[in-house]
Formats: structure tokens, sequence, C-alpha cells
């Protein structure tokens, strides 16, 4: 269990924020951060790695406390097991692919791993090349990779996927998916991008202006309802047509185009580029806005 | 021909160049990452130099560290080392001269490398140390080299400080400069012609490599 409490007075570009936040993750599971730019999302990611000190709080890993203020106690973030993938990847321009994970390498890992990591994201035709040499996607497996060298605790991703397109995107979601359970991590994520939540992520924690206003189960927080349903995807409205007394949404879905019939009232909620929730209930799909 | 002055001149700048490199990278890494209240001042300290004529920084410091006041008679008294007039006292000099040149590109080179490398490099349990050497220096050799050069190519056109700490002491502390104004003041146009030739030349080709090096032309040259 790790319990995180943190409070800080940030200088965000929106203007003053005052960060309060208190939350529970438990082991093995994979939590996200959702919310607005500014909410203070990277600043707790900074805070829980040891790189930005609050002013008041605390943290505990399991038994170990890493930050206690009132104590004094603030681990250095050498000290703190984690691995973390930044949003602009950070890979050391200076080292190749190989290099950069051999440098990651603590005492614990030897070449035998590094080898099965590279397996695990394919990075084997890659592994002598300069970073300055690879695509987005190439280097967030990179990045993915070298944060994972060390054998952390728990594994840290801002916004790891949201410069990379939708194919790439869709892939390395499953590479992420599948390093969490393999090495049975406890994961924090930030994430924009709602499919990738409601496909990833256990745990949802909604966040602004520097306090969380919802959390739960990734799913219900962000429909507001708990829809039984048979099937569910998350899209976005490309057009609305009015036929007569309904309206014929088109919706994409990953790469799908589909079309749903909204009756009058729910079409009038409705608009352009909405994020909206399909699923069905035996046969009658449902079309749900997403705020 | 007399060669000594020349010869002092780059054994001078050589000398001077390989401290300000010992010293320089930890004053360019604090000032280009402090949130200290005494960064400002420090950075005009170390930019001094630049604004300030020469023959101040050279008088004070022969007030300084003349035998006969304070602190440059406890130097030379129990240290043995006289700094005015001699040849360790232009190294001195020449550095506290040129560091904002060596500094100020070092420096410069921190702050544009990206802060999450060296939060990468921490978070994996790297030292500040480790981070240093194996990270931020590897990834800022254009600034390193810029440095370096600058500083070197500065010393070699010194010419108050040199002066006044040092005088005109033949194959002690004459360097070129110094001799090309000597030769100049005896109307001795043909020596000091040669001399500034020399120094020309040195210092053109000196930069055109910097410029060169760091524009990547000798890169795809090799290529």
């Amino acid at each position: 269990m790790i319990d995180v409490q943190l409070q800080k007075s940030l200088k965000a570009a929106t203007g003053d924020l005052y960060l309060d936040v208190e939350f529970k993750i438990r082991r093995g599971e994979l939590i996200t951060l959702y919310g607005k730019s500014g909410a203070g999302k990277t600043s707790i990611f900074r805070m829980i790695a040891g790189l930005l000190d609050p002013d008041k709080g605390r943290i505990d890993v399991d038994e170990f406390v890493w930050l206690d203020t009132e104590k004094k106690i603030n681990l250095p973030p050498q000290r703190r097991k984690i691995g973390f993938v930044f949003q602009e990847y950070a890979l050391f321009p200076n080292m190749t692919v190989l290099e950069n994970l051999r440098f990651a390498r603590g005492k614990q890992s030897d070449d035998l791993f590094i080898k099965d990591l590279i397996d695990i994201v394919d990075l084997g035709d890659l592994q002598n090349r300069k970073p300055d040499t690879l695509s987005g996607g190439q280097k967030q497996r990179v990045a993915l990779a070298r944060a994972l060298v060390q054998k952390p605790e728990i594994l840290m991703l801002d916004e790891p996927l949201s410069a990379l397109d939708y194919e790439i995107r869709n892939k390395l979601q499953v590479y992420i998916l599948q390093v969490h359970k393999e090495f049975d991590l406890t994961t924090i994520l930030i994430s924009h991008d709602i499919s990738e939540i409601i496909k990833m992520s256990d745990y949802l924690i909604e966040l602004d202006r520097g306090m969380i206003i919802r959390q739960g189960i990734p799913a219900e927080v962000l429909t507001n309802h708990n829809i039984s349903g048979k099937f569910q995807f998350v899209g976005e409205i490309l057009t609305i047509k009015r036929q007569d007394f309904i309206f014929i949404i088109t919706v994409l879905i990953g790469k799908e185009i589909i079309k749903v019939v909204a009756d009058e009232d729910e079409g009038k909620k409705l608009s352009i580029c909405d994020k909206v929730l399909i699923a069905s209930k035996a046969f009658n799909p449902i079309i749900h806005k997403i705020d | 021909m007399d060669w000594t002055p020349l010869i002092l001149t780059f054994k001078l700048a050589f000398i001077t160049t390989v401290l300000l490199l010992f010293i320089s990278v930890p004053v360019a890494y604090w000032l280009a990452y402090s949130k200290s209240r005494l960064k400002p001042v420090m950075e005009t300290l170390v930019s001094m130099p630049l604004v300030l004529p020469p023959t101040v920084l050279g008088f004070y410091m022969l007030i300084a560290f003349s035998p006969s006041n304070a602190f440059g008679g406890f130097l030379d008294k129990w240290l043995g080392l006289r700094l005015v007039f001699s040849f360790e006292g232009l190294i001195l000099a020449s550095v506290i001269y040129s560091l904002p040149f060596m500094v100020h590109p070092i420096q410069s080179g921190f702050s544009n490398l990206s802060s999450s490398l060296k939060d990468a490099a921490y978070v994996m349990g790297k030292s500040k140390t480790t981070t240093l050497f194996r990270i931020l220096l590897p990834n800022i050799k254009p600034s390193l080299l810029t440095g370096i050069i600058l500083a070197f190519a500065h010393t070699i056109g010194e010419f108050g400080v040199v002066l006044m700490i040092g005088g005109n002491i033949s194959g002690k502390t004459k360097v070129a400069s110094i001799a090309i104004y000597d030769e100049v003041e005896s109307l001795n146009y043909v020596a000091a012609n040669t001399y500034s030739l020399i120094l020309f030349s040195i210092t053109f080709v000196i930069l055109l490599f910097v410029y060169a090096v760091n524009g990547g032309f000798i890169k795809k040259f090799w290529q």
C-alpha cells in the first residue's frame, strides 16, 4: 500500500495554485491521474519521485517512510525505487539505446535482464542506435525499458503516449500493460486520453486546480453512471445529422467510424467533438456524453 | 627574432585554460542550477572582467599582492609566493580576467540542457557527480569547446592586466602582446609586424576551428 499526502503552493501557468491531495494506491494496481493541464498532476509525480519538495506531506510505501515533513524525513530521488518515464522521454543523447539501458542498471540487474527487456519491447535492431535517430514510438519504448532496468517498485509514466499516433499508441498500451503485469509493478499514469484510461487503469483520480474532485473505477467516474453494458467503447463525435425525429450520430472509435441513433432529447445535448461512451445492453445501444 | 615572448604567451594561455576548466565547471554548474539569493552577486563578480578596464583589475592586484602590503607580504613570507612581476602572478591575473569567457558558455550549456536528463539520472539512483560526468558534461561538449577556446584566445590577447601586474621582464612576463608594444615604441616595426602576424594567424585558425566544429562542418567533411 502506498499512502500519499501532499500539500504545496505552486506557481502554475494559470496563476497560483494550492495543491492538497491525499490518496492511497494498492500494490499491483495501475492508477491514472487525470485532469486539465495545470491541475497539478506532474507536480504530484515529481513529489512522489523526490524531484520536488512539498511544503507539507507524507509518503509511505508499505512500511517504509519516503517522506515525512514533520519528522524531516525526505529520501532523495536516488533512494526511492522508482522507474520514471518522462513526457519528453529524457533519453541520454550521448549514449546508444543499449548504453542508456546499461547506465540505468543498478547493482541488481545484469546483462541478461537487459536483453530480456530489449526483447519485450522489440528493440533488438535498434540497440546500437543513438536516441536522436529514433522515432517517437521507438524512443518511448526505450524510455519504458530503461525505467524497468532498475527493477522499480513503482513505475511512473507522465503522459507517455500523448505525442504518438493512434496505432503506435495502441501497441504501446499493450506493452505497458504487459510489463505492468509481468513485473508485478504498481503503476501510476498521467493521461488525458479517456479510451486509454478506461482500457488501462484499475483506478482513476481526477484532479482540478490541485484538488481531487472525483476518484474510483474509471468507467464509472468518467460516465457518472454504472452502466452494465454488454460492450462499451469510447469515441468522439464527428457529425450529428437530424433525420425526422431522431439524430444520426457518427462516432470515431479508434480507427472505426460507426453510426448511432439518438433520440431528440439526447441528440440536442451532444455536439461535434464531444467524447462519448457507446454501450449496448442487449441490442439497444446507449450513447452517453462524457464530461 | 626572439621567440620567447610567443612561447611565453602560449604557455600562459595553456596553463590558464587548464586551470580555468577545473574552476569553471563547478562555478558554471552552481550558477546554472542554484536558487540561492547570492547567485546574482556571484554572476556579477564572474562577469566583471567583461566590462572593467583591465588596468583596474591589474591595479588592485598590484596593490594587493605587493610584498609591502599585508596580504602580499603574507604570501611572500609564508608561502614564498611573489605574485607581482612574476609568471605566477600573470597566471592568477589571467585566470580571473578570462573567467567569464569560460564560465558563460558552460553555464548556458547547462541551462539549455533539458532538466529531465538530470532528473532521469537521479531517479536511476545516480549521484550528482556521476550525473555531471556521465550525462551533463558529455552532452554540452560544444559549450565546453567554446569555453576552452575563448579562454585560450582571450588570454593570448591580454595586454592591460599583464602589463600592470607583470611588467615587461624579458623571459618572465614579457608576452607577445607586450613585446609588440615594446617593439613599436623603439620603432622596430618589422619585429612588431612579425609578432602581430603570428598572433593574428594563430587566433584566426583557432576561432575558425571552433566555428567549424560547432557548426558540424568537420563532421560532414569526415563522413
